[in-house]
């Protein structure tokens, strides 16, 4: 009765009017799941994903980076120079390059803005990246002079991060004079949002999408194919799938670890390398996680093949060493390792003999192993966890904790073994290394190496080969030293319409919208599987 | 009946002034912060944001701050040390204050857009539950002991004992899929509404049906029904006249208790079917330990339920004559 009930309402649907709003006319040209909620449109306040796919709409920095070899393009600079000691950037700003209210945007805009994200007051997660910067100047309306203390070799990639964008000085003024305290949260909003990039905000549901309109005041509006976008905010996987199945979305990065296998299948799912690394983070303070060679046992005992084959199975790449091989410009540091798991848990075992465990001597005592609630996390914990029962006779004893507890137990090094992972900013080795320095916050193993942060001090002064010699020295070191285990490189998990033109699977998972456009016609509303009536 | 509403209102107040309070230090209590993640701040960048919203002050000021109805910051009023540019903040003050995670949004944005939301969701819901479920319930009652009884008795077990995201399951595989009639997720037209609606709705108009059920059972075997048959009543005026409004009873005060359970139980459904109403952000702020969020949605929540329960209470009392007496 029910069933036949629920039946009738919903074929009689369709008979019933129209409940559209009014406000939702425009039909978009292109849908995509965002996941969660952006926690702000401030370009200088989040280091977030589903901010980043954002902020790449409404903002364009000095430099774009192309949308397959990442390399830097013209953004709202159309040309630039180096000084041939590398430490004075000139750039000349587009001529055509207007803010979306049609004013120009000029030098002074991006002086504004890297002051304001230098300003502690900001609290701008990504103030460090201006570390090198020793002064800024316009030299006019639209030429910036960049004076760094020392080169940086990587200084063009971050011009194109969204942190460096310009910020619209004058009408940024003009809100605060309005708003007063307020102005911060009126930004976001779609009247006030004063942007440079391709697209600007015409539209914010929250937690529900985010609407986009082409920017005709953008230099380069000519090669956006796309004139209406929309971001949805999705928050279970499933649910991001469905809505890509059933056509409502032409791309999510996200989806069902667990259908991966069956997905893999599909031409529209075509997982390419990331620049980031899933990896264990070991406790170096307390014992016996405190001697360098149990560590190294400990991460030579892990079946990596078997954690990429059975658990993981999007095409991971089992990974020995911390930077993934998707590097630009760095060969992967070779860590030793078997031909098989058997090998590197004998290998394994005559460690921890070395340092005095074994059976007869004495036994390893049980250690935790944290994870946060998430994904495939407690599968792999206990793939590993059985590893190292098995041959080496080590309990580890899984807590499985709730994201905010689980990083708070991390950063108070209250753990012995916990889950990590580390996904880089900008295509270069250093975004990665660099949080294992001694005094950073982002280390949260305890291990500290005066030479290893020597070392990344010398590689930010040199360039070219000699730097990357460097880094991977360091990170020859990191490996010896085992505060960490690496297990395997990221790939991108993007479902995306294969109607799409200009979308491209690269190192970073940075898909900048300007570059899109439909090969075929689009039909409205539809990728695979069947249009919903 | 003023007495006993005003003394409910009274209660009402305590309540909420509890829940306040309670949500407000144990949101505190709980390990992680608002501003802990995977890419840890800077210790200048995490004190300066920890001073943007307060968290640098003690408990106790954050608490007061938090209750209202004077705001404590630079803009506080004179008498409190401030230059009076705000003078008033807090609940008491009707500001929920701004969201920790939603950096552009205040908590009472977020209830804005989203509570109506949750309500028109809640309203097809219940009327899902009271179209199914009644009719159902009545069919069950007078066929009673029939094939049709059982199958509805049947349907009803299944119906409140699956959990709603197995249904959700199902209506996405039936009318996504297999049968694309309806879209799988999404919120703004009508098609949007009808899976989750009758998803969150369904359970309860199985309880409705059984509720319905003995209700009409009992009902029937009434003195006052026997004596209105043997008067010669034609089937259908006994039915709907004498015993529906008896065997309703039950069914009314029962829908305090639905209401709420259909509000607080839509965030699984709001998460699958991706629909922006306030259950997802109830957990959400927990999660992301939006303590104001968190406090806010908790806050609101207690009064919603709380004016359902008075209302049906109110609502009872017009139908029973006999509690409308004691009532005065």
């Amino acid at each position: 009765m029910c069933a036949a009930l629920a039946l009738a309402l919903a074929a009689g649907w369709s008979l019933l009017p129209a409940r559209e709003p009014s406000r939702e006319s425009a039909r978009a040209d292109f849908t995509f799941v965002n996941e969660g909620e952006p926690s702000t449109l401030d370009p200088q306040q989040t280091s977030g994903v589903p901010e980043g796919r954002l902020l790449r709409f409404l903002y364009e920095g000095l430099v774009v980076r192309h949308p397959e070899t990442l390399a830097p393009l013209p953004g709202a600079a159309a040309r630039w120079e180096t000084s041939a000691d590398g430490l004075t950037w000139t750039f000349q700003l587009q001529p055509a390059g207007r803010w979306s209210d049609g004013t120009p945007v000029e030098a002074e805009d991006f002086v504004f803005a890297w002051r304001r994200l230098r300003d502690p007051a900001t609290a701008a997660p990504y103030a460090g990246f201006l570390d090198a910067v020793r002064a800024l100047h316009a030299r006019d309306a639209r030429t910036l002079v960049v004076e760094l203390e020392r080169p940086v070799e990587f200084f063009l990639e971050l011009c194109a991060h969204y942190a460096l964008a310009p910020l619209p000085r004058a009408q940024l003024a003009a809100l605060v004079a309005r708003e007063g305290a307020g102005w911060e949260r009126a930004w976001g909003r779609p009247e006030n949002l004063v942007v440079n990039g391709p697209y600007r905000l015409v539209e914010r549901r929250i937690r529900d999408r985010l609407v986009f309109e082409r920017n005709e005041h953008y230099w380069d509006a000519a090669q956006v194919a796309l004139p209406r976008v929309e971001a949805l905010t999705v928050e279970h996987v499933g649910t991001m799938l469905n809505l890509y199945l059933t056509g409502r979305a032409h791309w999510t990065g996200n989806f069902p670890l667990l259908l991966a296998p069956e997905l893999l299948a599909r031409p529209d799912f075509r997982p390419g390398a990331q620049l980031g690394t899933a990896f264990y983070r070991f406790n170096t303070t307390r014992p016996p996680l405190d001697d360098a060679r149990v560590r190294r046992a400990l991460s030579l005992c892990i079946d990596r093949r078997a954690l990429v084959a059975r658990v993981t199975q999007a095409g991971e790449r089992p990974q020995w060493s911390f930077v993934p091989d998707c590097a630009p410009g760095y060969a992967p540091v070779a860590a030793a390792h078997g031909a098989d798991f058997a090998a590197d848990a004998a290998a394994a075992r005559a460690l921890l003999a070395e340092a005095g465990y074994g059976p007869g001597v004495r036994a390893l005592p049980p250690i935790e192993l944290h994870f946060n609630t998430q994904a495939n996390n407690k599968d792999l914990a206990e793939v590993i966890a059985d590893g190292w029962r098995r041959e080496l006779g080590l309990e580890a004893r899984l807590v499985n904790r709730e994201w905010k507890t689980f990083l708070d137990a991390q950063k108070r090094l209250d753990y012995d073994v916990s889950r990590s992972s580390w996904v880089a900013d900008h295509p270069d080795a250093i975004g990665m290394l660099e949080i294992f320095r001694a005094a950073g916050p982002n280390n949260r193993t305890g291990w500290a190496d005066a030479q290893y942060d020597a070392l990344l001090d010398q590689a930010e002064l040199a360039r070219g080969a000699e730097r990357a010699e460097l880094l991977r020295r360091a990170e020859a070191r990191l490996i010896e030293a085992a505060p960490i285990a690496p297990l395997y490189g990221y790939v991108t998990k993007n479902l995306v319409d294969p109607r799409l033109a200009g979308f491209h699977e690269n190192a970073l998972d940075e898909h900048p919208p300007k570059f899109w456009r439909w090969k075929s016609a689009p039909p409205a509303g539809a990728a695979l599987g069947r249009e919903p009536r | 009946m003023t007495r006993f509403v005003l003394r409910r209102l009274a209660w009402l107040v305590v309540t909420a002034w509890v829940v306040v309070t309670l949500s407000f230090f144990l949101m505190r209590a709980v390990r992680g912060g608002p501003f802990d993640g995977e890419r840890a701040l800077t210790p200048a960048v995490e004190a300066g944001v920890r001073a943007r919203y307060h968290l640098d002050w003690p408990l106790w000021k954050q608490y007061l701050a938090y209750l209202g109805p004077f705001n404590l910051d630079e803009r506080a009023p004179a008498f409190l040390g401030g230059d009076g540019a705000r003078p008033w903040g807090g609940v008491l003050a009707g500001d929920l204050g701004p969201s920790f995670q939603y950096r552009d949004l205040s908590v009472n944005d977020i209830l804005a857009q989203s509570l109506p939301i949750s309500l028109e969701l809640g309203a097809w819901a219940l009327l899902v539950a009271l179209a199914v479920g009644l009719p159902a319930g009545v069919l069950a009652g007078l066929r009673h002991g029939t094939r049709t009884d059982l199958a509805l008795r049947l349907a009803a077990t299944a119906g409140s004992a699956l959990p709603n995201f197995v249904l959700a399951g199902l209506g996405i595989l039936m009318f996504g899929f297999v049968w694309p009639l309806l879209p799988v997720a999404g919120w703004g037209g009508a098609r949007e509404l009808v899976l989750p609606a009758l998803v969150l709705g369904l359970p309860f108009a199985a309880y409705v049906a059984r509720l319905t059920r003995t209700g009409v059972l009992e009902t029937l075997q009434r003195d006052f029904v026997r004596t209105a048959r043997a008067k010669g009543l034609p089937e259908r005026t006994l039915i709907l006249r004498h015993v529906l409004p008896v065997a309703l009873l039950p069914v009314i005060s029962f829908l305090g208790p639905a209401a709420a359970g259909i509000l607080t139980g839509s965030l699984v459904v709001e998460r699958l079917f991706a629909i922006p109403g306030t259950g997802s952000h109830f957990v959400n702020g927990a999660l992301n330990r939006d303590y104001t969020l968190a406090m806010g949605v908790t806050l609101v929540y207690t009064l919603l339920v709380s004016a359902l329960g008075l209302a049906v209470d109110l609502l009872y009392g017009w139908i029973d004559p006999r509690l409308r007496a004691e009532g005065r």
